[in-house]
């Protein structure tokens, strides 16, 4: 059984637009099964519901039919068990660092004595105990979203969701991120699925890779690039890392026509505006 | 950073005068001490029917001090005050935070709140005299009717425009409806709350002498009628510099107490040039 299964997963949007309503449909029976440990990107063009889909795994959003199971549990809203990284780190701004980590903990009912050690331990483990008195103001873009990869981490979920986590951030930064997230995949061996826009990035991280064009799932590719996946600078360069990218990007721009005329019936040509990333 | 070390670089070159680099605190004291020259030497030439100017205030102020009728009359004004807006604060926040949040609770009841600012308070005080009487109790409902809307709107305008990502952020992880508005929704809206309180002391203050002009004469608004009534013009400008001194103390100090309780906001937001 996977660890995360999608199974015809749909959502349909009420657009009003000019006194009409207009009914768009961001999602169109998605299915993809995940597994344990796996790291699974959605990629697709703006609007093509990778972000909805991330956002309806977490129970932010419910899904129009579909059913998400999450280790053989049919979710129901939000839950423990799924922990959410926002794109833009959203700290709270009157809470230090450590405080936010604990933030997500005194949420779940963990006891006293735990949250403070368990909120210490998370700090340490992206590396910001020297700055874990500071509030969100004083911490630079790339310290915030550790601080937010630490609190969905803190509670311990079986499935880590990342919306665009590294897409605000310079270059630099990102790389430097990118690693470390692969250093904590490394350790802790979640299940990660993580929405990005950036191809790049996609294969370096991922597993398989999901590409969404209009509510619909494109392709899968397969990134057969060994773990751990320690020298950065190796994979950039090697003929796998450039085929898959090939083939990513092959599957974004190959035939747009296909998925309007496939499409486009249903729901016009507008592009589902709720559902942009 | 580098735009104001850029800029002392030059002043340690050129040692200039500048008037960008006195603190506010000390230009604001010399545009006060400006005024006060201006009007002291421009009083005498002025009918003293018409106006006065500060020394014979201070004169007055004195003599009323001594005779005791102003701190007698300060002690009556302040009560009704305190109690009208303490009771504004404690009903406005919890009512403006219910209409904020849940939709149902503002289509329900919003439209009061809504015409109860835009209904002029001074017009209800002859019903409010034939309920409350003309005693303390009338007093407090005015300085209440004028105080509640402000910080009850502005409370409601707070939690609307708490960033919807930030309850997300509750909702992803499993945060009960009691803490998301205890530990988010409450939190992002104090700077909105204070601001409310700060208008609501300026209302307040007009509501205290409103009361006192209309129902029974007393208390700082009494003394303005009858020093009015006999022509006694410098007697009638200590209360009124006295309530005007009393909200802007009010003011700076709710505005101290909005950096104690919310000092995130001073730091994210940056003060003006």
């Amino acid at each position: 059984m996977s660890h995360v299964e999608l199974k015809n997963v749909s959502k349909t949007f009420n657009l009003r637009s000019g006194g009409a309503n207009i009914k768009t449909r961001a999602l169109d029976n998605l299915s993809l099964n995940i597994e344990r440990g796996e790291i699974v990107a959605l990629t697709g063009p703006s609007g093509c519901g990778k972000t909805t889909a991330l956002r309806i795994i977490m129970g932010l959003e419910e899904a129009s039919g579909g059913m998400i199971r999450v280790a053989g549990k049919e979710i129901n809203g939000c839950g423990l068990d799924r922990g959410m990284v926002f794109q833009h780190a959203e700290l709270l701004p009157w809470r230090s660092a450590v405080d936010n980590i604990r933030f997500a903990l005194e949420a779940n009912g963990v006891a006293a004595s735990e949250i403070a050690e368990r909120a210490e331990r998370f700090i340490d483990l992206v590396g910001l105990r020297h700055a874990m008195h500071h509030r969100p103001h004083q911490l630079s873009g790339g310290m915030k979203q550790r601080v937010g990869i630490a609190r969905a981490l803190a509670i311990d979920p079986e499935v880590l969701l990342m919306d665009e986590p590294f897409g605000a951030l310079d270059s630099q930064t990102r790389e430097v991120l990118q690693m470390e997230l692969l250093d904590i995949h490394q350790r802790t061996g979640k299940t990660i699925i993580f929405v990005t826009h950036d191809l790049d990035e996609a294969v370096l991280l991922a597993d398989r890779i999901a590409v969404m064009v209009k509510g619909r799932l494109r392709e899968i590719i397969d990134v057969n690039i060994e773990r751990p996946r320690n020298d950065m600078r190796a994979i950039r360069g090697s003929e796998e890392f450039a085929r898959k990218r090939h083939l990513a990007w092959d599957a974004l721009h190959s035939h747009p026509e296909d998925a309007v005329a496939a499409h486009g019936s249903e729901t016009s040509d507008t592009t589902p505006l709720r559902a942009t990333a | 950073m580098t735009i104001s070390n850029y800029h002392e670089s030059i002043a340690v070159k050129k040692p200039r005068f500048s008037v960008k680099d006195m603190p506010s605190w000390s230009i604001t004291l010399i545009s006060v001490a400006t005024l006060m020259i201006v009007w002291e030497l421009c009083g005498p030439w002025i009918n003293p029917l018409f106006g006065s100017y500060p020394s014979q205030i201070i004169r007055s102020f004195l003599d009323m001090m001594s005779d005791g009728m102003l701190v007698r009359a300060f002690v009556q004004s302040i009560q009704p005050f305190v109690v009208g807006y303490a009771l504004a604060a404690l009903a406005g926040i919890p009512i403006g935070l219910l209409l904020g949040r849940y939709r149902v609770f503002d289509a329900a009841f919003g439209i009061y709140i809504t015409a109860g600012y835009a209904t002029p308070s001074i017009a209800l005080v002859p019903l409010l005299m034939i309920w409350f009487g003309l005693g303390f109790s009338v007093k407090v409902v005015i300085v209440f009717l004028m105080a509640f809307f402000p910080i009850c709107i502005n409370t409601t305008a707070g939690v609307k425009a708490v960033p919807k990502t930030l309850i997300e952020v509750g909702t992803a992880f499993c945060a009960s409806q009691t803490k998301i508005m205890r530990q988010i929704v409450l939190p992002a809206t104090l700077p909105y709350i204070m601001a409310g309180l700060r208008l609501a002391v300026g209302k307040a203050v007009i509501g205290m002498i409103l009361a006192e002009f209309l129902t029974a004469l007393s208390g700082l608004g009494g003394i303005i009628i009858n020093a009015a009534n006999s022509f006694r013009t410098a007697e009638m400008f200590v209360p009124i510099i006295l309530v005007m001194i009393l909200a802007v103390v009010l003011e700076k100090l709710l505005a101290l107490l909005e950096h104690v309780v919310a000092p995130w906001q001073r730091e994210i937001s940056g003060d003006g040039h």
